[in-house]
C-alpha cells in the first residue's frame, strides 16, 4: 500500500499552497506534502503580481496591461492573463484579511527601507499607509530592532517625493525587553496584552505602546509601525492602538522573519484544511518510480522512505532559496525529479560583475510547455502527469521584475485547477 | 535596508553554492564529545526561520532563541576552544520545533542536544539542586518503577501537599500540578497476564483468517510501549495491540528502557545513552528477524527515529531508525486505515467530539495533522484540532518550579482553543501535553489509538 490521493502537491509555499487549494475547490482529493517551512515568513507578506518590466521600466501601473509584452518564456504568458485574474480571485477568496482586489493598479507602500514598493494585494494591516493617501505620516521605530530606523525611513519616504509630511520617533518597547528580542515575543506580547511594568507599575502592553507614543504625535493623522503587532490578532491590536492614539495605525513590512508573511502562511493552511486537503510537513520528497509517468514517490523520514501515489502530481518546490532548485560545481539541476533545468554551460555565464547586475541565475528554473508541463532538453514532457509551478520555474526574475508572488499564486493555480481536472 | 536594495539572491553564491550538501557529522560520542557540525553550522544564512518557531523565545525574555543556541554558538565555539556553552541552552525545552523550520537544513535540535549534553557533563555543579532535580526529572522511569509497585501509596504520597511543599522548597519541582496516576495494573503485567506474545499470534491469526488473508502471513511488529503507557495509561497500550491484532498482526512486547527524551532535554546524555543501548540493542534482533518497532508515544518514535542516530554511535541504530513507526502512522502506510475507519462507527463512551493537540514531536515527523484526517469521516466522533501552538509542558520542562508560569504562558493559546472547541474530551499522542491539557483545562484526555479501538475492534 501506499498513501494515496488523486492530487499530490509538492511543496507548501505560496505555490503549492495555491496548486492544493485550486485543485482542492475543484473537487479533488489533494495531499500536500512539504519538507520545511517556506519562504513565506522571509518575504514581505505582500503580493506582487508585476511591479517593472524584465527591462526594468516602472514602477508599473497596472500589471495585467504590460503582461502580454513580456518574453514568451515568462510564466506569465504561459498561463496567460486571464488565468492571473482568476488566480487572484481565488486568493482574495481565501485570505479575507489582504485588500487590493477594488483595482486593477498597482498600490504604492512604503517599505521598512524607506521605498515605495508597486503592489497587487497587501494586508489590511498595510492600508492606512499607503503612499498615495495624502495624510501626514508619523513613524513609530522600536530602539531595539535596528531594522526599522523610523528617522531614516522617514527621511528616505520623504526623499521619494510622498504627497505628505512623514517624521520618524524612536521609543523603547515597554516592558525592557532583550535587545535582541524575536518578533515573535512583541507579538505574543500584543497578543495576549500581557501586563508589562512601567515605571513600577503593571500597565497591559498594548496600553503601554500606546502611552509612549502619544506624547510624540504632533498632528499627524496616521501612525506607522514596524510589522510586530501581533500574531494571532493583528487587528484587535491596531483597534486598541488606535482608539488610544486617536488617529488610524498601520503596520510597514519588514524584512526577514517575518510575521506578515507568517500570517499569510497560517491563512492559507486554514483555507486548505476547510477545502478539505491532507497536509504533511516535515519530510523531503526524495525520489520516485516512474518513466513517462510518475507512479510514485518516496517521502524520507529518517531513512525509512515512505511511498505515496496519485494520479496526477505538482512540483513546487520553490527556487533556489526554497531548495527546489540547486546547483553545484557541474551545473544547475532540479533534484528530485531531475528535471531539466537549461543554464549556460559555463558557471561564469550565470551570473555577472556587479552584485546587482543582470544576473543569468536568477531565472533559472524548470522549462514547461503551456500546460505548466516540464520539457527536458528537447522539449519534450518529462512525465506526462507533472506540472510545475512557484519559483522552480524559470523564466522571470522575480526580485527584479517584483512579481515573486503573482507568479507563484498564478502558477500554482493553474497547475492545481488542470491537475484536478485531467485526475477527475 | 528596503528589499528593493538586497535582492535575495545575493543570498545565493554561485561559487560555492551550500544548497543542501548533504554532510556527516562525525560521531565519536562518547569517547569524546567532539562532534563536528561546523558544515552544519555554515548553511545558515540567518534567515531567523526558526526563531519565529521557538514557543520559549516568545514567552522569555532571557532565551536568545535557537538561530543563537545553534549555529551561532557552534560557530563560536569552533573558533575558540575554551568558548564556555552559554546556560540559556539549559531554558531550551527540546520541543525541536526550530528543526522543521530552517530551509537550509541546519540540524539544529542536535545543535542544542549536543551542547547541553556538553554544558552539563563540563559545566554544571554535580552537587547542585537544580542538577540533582533535574537528573530525578529525567529519569522519570525509576521513580515509576518504584511507585508502580505501591500505586496506591505512590498516588497518594506524591500528590500529599506537605509533601509536595517540601519537594517545591527543595528540589524546585513545581507544586501547582498534579502527579499523573500510576495504575493498579501495568502494561506489561496485563500483556504478561493475557498471554504475551504466545496469545497474540493466536489473536493475529484468527484475525487473518476473518479477513481472508494468508494464515502464515508475515505481519509482526515490536510495540515500543515507553514508560508512560505501561505505568500510567496502559489502556493506551492495550489498544495498539487489540488494534493492530485486529488487523492481523502479531505483537511483541521486548525487553525495553526509557526512549531518553527527558534526559536529552535535560543534557544528561550518559544516562540517555545507557537506556538507548538496551533499546537499539533489543530493537534491532528483531528487526533483523522482520519486525518493525512501533510507539504509541511521539516522543518516543522522535527519539528511535532521529535522536539516536544522531547523537549515538551504536550498532545498529540506523537500522533500528530506519525501522521505527509511530503506531497509527504504520497502518496508514501498510493497510487501508482511511477506508476502514469510513466505514466504520462508534458509540458508548468513545462517541465524542474530541478537541484534539498535535504534539510538537509529532510534527517533525509529519503527523502533526494525522488524527484530524484520518478521523474526519468517521461516524460518532469528532475531532477538532485546537491550533498549532505549543501545549507548553515540553516533557520535564514545566515541572521545574522557575518554569512553570512560562510554561503555562506557552500552553494559554491551547487552552483557549479547547475551550472554544466543541468537544470536552481532549485527545494527543504525547503523555506529557496531555497532562499540559488536563491541567490547563481539566478534560480528559484520550489517545488517538483509543479511539481507534473503539472504531474498528469489535
Ligand atoms: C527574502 C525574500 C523576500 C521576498 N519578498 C517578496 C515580496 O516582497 N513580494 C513578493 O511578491 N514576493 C516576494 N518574494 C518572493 C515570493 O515569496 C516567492 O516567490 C514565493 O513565495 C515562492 O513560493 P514557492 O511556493 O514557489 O516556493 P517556496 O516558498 O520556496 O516554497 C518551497 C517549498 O517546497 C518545499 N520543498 C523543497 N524541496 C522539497 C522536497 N524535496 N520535498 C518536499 N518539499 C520540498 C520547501 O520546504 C518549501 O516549503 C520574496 C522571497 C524571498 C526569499
Ligand atoms: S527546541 Fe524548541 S525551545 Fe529549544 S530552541 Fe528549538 S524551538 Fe526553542
Ligand atoms: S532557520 Fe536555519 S538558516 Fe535560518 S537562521 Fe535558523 S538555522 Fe539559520
Amino acid at each position: 500500500m501506499a498513501i494515496e490521493s488523486e492530487v499530490l502537491v509538492i511543496g507548501g509555499g505560496l505555490g503549492g499552497l495555491t496548486s492544493a487549494l485550486a485543485a482542492a475547490r475543484e473537487g479533488a482529493d489533494v495531499r500536500l506534502v512539504s519538507y520545511k517551512q517556506s519562504t513565506l515568513r522571509q518575504a514581505s507578506g505582500l503580493v506582487d503580481v508585476l511591479g517593472y518590466t524584465p527591462d526594468g521600466d516602472g514602477p508599473l501601473t497596472d500589471p495585467y496591461e504590460a503582461i502580454p509584452s513580456l518574453p514568451e518564456t515568462h510564466p506569465y504568458r504561459k498561463v496567460g492573463v486571464q488565468t492571473v485574474r482568476d488566480a487572484l480571485s481565488l486568493f482574495d477568496d481565501a485570505v479575507p484579511t489582504y485588500e487590493g482586489e477594488h483595482t486593477d493598479t498597482n498600490a504604492l507602500l512604503p517599505t521598512h527601507g524607506g521605498s515605495i514598493k508597486p503592489t497587487a494585494r497587501y494586508p489590511a494591516g498595510a492600508s492606512a499607509g499607503l503612499a498615495s493617501d495624502t495624510r501626514d505620516t508619523l513613524l513609530v521605530g522600536i530602539e531595539e530592532m535596528v531594522d526599522f530606523d523610523a528617522p531614516h525611513v522617514a527621511a528616505h519616504l520623504d526623499a521619494t517625493g510622498v504627497p505628505f509630511d512623514v517624521r520618524g520617533e524612536t521609543i523603547r518597547f515597554p516592558g525592557d525587553l532583550r535587545a535582541d528580542a524575536k518578533v515573535t515575543r512583541y507579538a505574543k506580547l500584543l497578543d495576549t496584552n500581557s501586563e508589562v511594568a512601567v515605571r513600577g507599575r503593571m500597565v497591559p502592553a498594548r496600553e503601554a505602546l500606546a502611552q509612549r507614543v502619544n506624547p510624540l504625535l504632533e498632528d499627524e493623522e496616521r501612525v506607522g509601525f514596524p510589522a510586530v503587532l501581533g500574531d494571532d490578532n493583528p487587528g484587535a491590536i491596531r483597534d486598541t492602538l488606535s482608539d488610544h492614539l486617536g488617529v488610524d495605525v498601520f503596520e510597514v513590512p519588514m524584512g526577514p522573519p517575518s510575521l506578515p508573511g507568517l500570517r499569510l502562511e497560517d491563512a492559507l493552511f486554514s483555507a486548505l484544511d476547510e477545502a478539505g486537503a491532507s497536509i504533511e510537513t516535515g519530510n523531503p520528497v526524495v525520489d520516485f518510480d516512474g518513466e513517462d509517468r510518475i507512479e510514485k514517490v518516496f517521502i524520507e523520514k529518517n531513512g525509512a522512505k515512505i511511498p505515496n501515489s496519485a494520479d496526477q502530481y505538482v512540483l513546487a518546490t520553490g527556487g533556489f532559496v526554497g531548495k527546489g532548485v540547486e546547483s553545484d560545481r557541474d551545473g544547475v539541476y532540479e533534484p528530485v525529479f531531475d528535471c531539466h533545468v537549461p543554464h549556460a554551460a559555463d558557471r561564469y555565464d550565470w551570473f555577472e560583475g556587479e552584485l546587482f547586475g543582470d544576473h543569468e541565475f536568477a531565472r533559472y528554473g524548470v522549462a514547461t510547455d503551456g500546460d505548466l508541463r516540464p520539457l527536458d532538453a528537447s522539449e519534450h514532457n518529462e512525465f506526462e502527469n507533472l506540472r510545475a509551478a512557484g519559483s522552480v520555474l524559470g523564466g522571470y526574475d522575480f526580485a527584479a521584475e517584483k512579481s515573486g508572488s503573482g507568479v507563484s499564486i498564478a502558477t500554482g493555480y493553474a497547475a492545481g485547477q488542470r491537475a484536478a481536472q485531467e485526475a477527475r | 535596508m528596503s528589499d528593493a536594495e538586497t535582492p535575495p539572491e545575493t543570498e545565493f553564491d554561485p561559487v560555492a553554492p551550500n544548497t543542501g550538501e548533504e554532510f556527516e557529522p562525525v560521531d565519536v560520542f562518547p569517547d569524546s564529545d567532539d562532534f563536528d557540525l561546523r558544515p552544519g553550522a555554515d548553511s545558515c544564512y540567518k534567515c531567523s526561520t526558526c526563531d519565529t518557531n521557538c514557543p520559549v523565545a516568545e514567552v522569555d525574555d532571557d532565551f536568545p532563541g535557537p538561530k543563537f543556541q545553534g549555529p551561532e554558538q557552534w560557530r563560536l565555539k569552533q573558533s575558540d576552544d575554551d568558548h564556555e556553552i552559554d546556560d540559556s541552552v539549559m531554558d531550551c525545552s527540546n520541543c525541536m520545533r526550530c528543526d522543521n523550520a530552517c530551509p537550509s537544513g541546519v540540524p539544529l535540535s542536535q545543535m542544542h542536544n549536543t551542547a547541553r549534553g556538553e554544558y552539563v557533563s563540563e559545566q554544571m555543579d554535580k552537587l547542585s539542586v537544580e542538577y540533582i532535580r533535574n537528573r530525578i526529572l529525567a529519569n522519570y522511569r525509576t521513580s515509576a518503577f518504584l511507585a508502580s509497585k505501591v500505586p496506591r501509596l505512590a498516588n497518594f504520597a506524591m500528590n500529599f501537599g506537605p509533601a509536595r511543599w517540601v519537594m517545591e522548597k527543595t528540589l524546585g519541582v513545581t507544586s501547582e500540578r498534579d502527579f499523573p496516576a500510576f495504575a493498579k495494573q501495568t502494561f506489561r503485567d496485563w500483556w504478561a497476564d493475557r498471554g504475551g506474545q504466545v496469545q497474540s499470534r493466536e489473536n493475529a491469526k484468527a484475525a487473518r483468517k476473518r479477513r481472508g488473508l494468508p494464515e502464515d502471513a508475515d505481519k509482526k511488529v515490536a510495540y515500543f510501549h515507553g514508560c508512560y503507557s505501561n505505568y500510567n495509561t496502559p489502556e493506551v497500550g492495550k489498544a495498539m495491540v487489540r488494534v493492530y491484532e485486529e488487523f492481523g498482526y502479531e505483537v511483541v512486547a521486548p525487553e525495553q528502557k526509557c526512549s531518553g527524551t527527558p534526559m536529552f532535554a535535560n543534557g544528561m546524555l550518559d544516562d540517555a545513552r545507557r537506556h538507548a543501548e538496551t533499546n537499539v540493542s533489543s530493537m534491532s534482533e528483531l528487526v533483523d528477524e522482520g519486525y518493525h518497532a512501533i510507539a504509541s508515544c511521539t516522543s518516543c518514535s522522535m527519539a528511535l527515529r532521529q535522536e539516536y542516530p544522531e547523537l549515538f554511535d551504536i550498532d545498529g541504530i540506523d537500522k533500528v531508525a530506519e525501522n521505527t513507526f509511530e503506531a497509527v502512522e504504520y497502518l496508514r502506510i501498510h493497510e487501508d486505515l482511511k477506508g476502514e475507519v469510513q466505514a466504520a462507527d462508534v458509540d458508548g463512551d468513545l462517541a465524542e467530539e474530541f478537541a484534539y493537540h498535535a504534539p510538537c514531536h509529532s510534527r517533525n515527523q509529519g503527523l502533526d495533522r494525522q488524527a484530524v484526517e484520518l478521523f474526519r469521516d468517521l461516524d460518532g466522533a469528532e475531532v477538532e484540532d485546537v491550533g498549532d501552538s505549543c501545549s507548553g509542558i515540553s516533557g520535564t520542562y514545566g515541572w521545574k518550579e522557575e518554569k512553570y508560569e512560562k510554561s503555562m504562558e506557552i500552553g494559554e493559546e491551547m487552552f483557549e482553543h479547547m475551550e472554544h472547541a466543541e468537544g470536552e474530551t481532549g485527545m494527543t499522542e504525547c503523555p506529557t501535553c496531555a497532562m499540559q491539557m488536563e491541567h490547563g483545562s481539566g478534560y480528559e484526555i484520550r489517545h488517538p489509538l483509543e479511539l481507534l479501538e473503539a472504531a474498528l475492534v469489535e
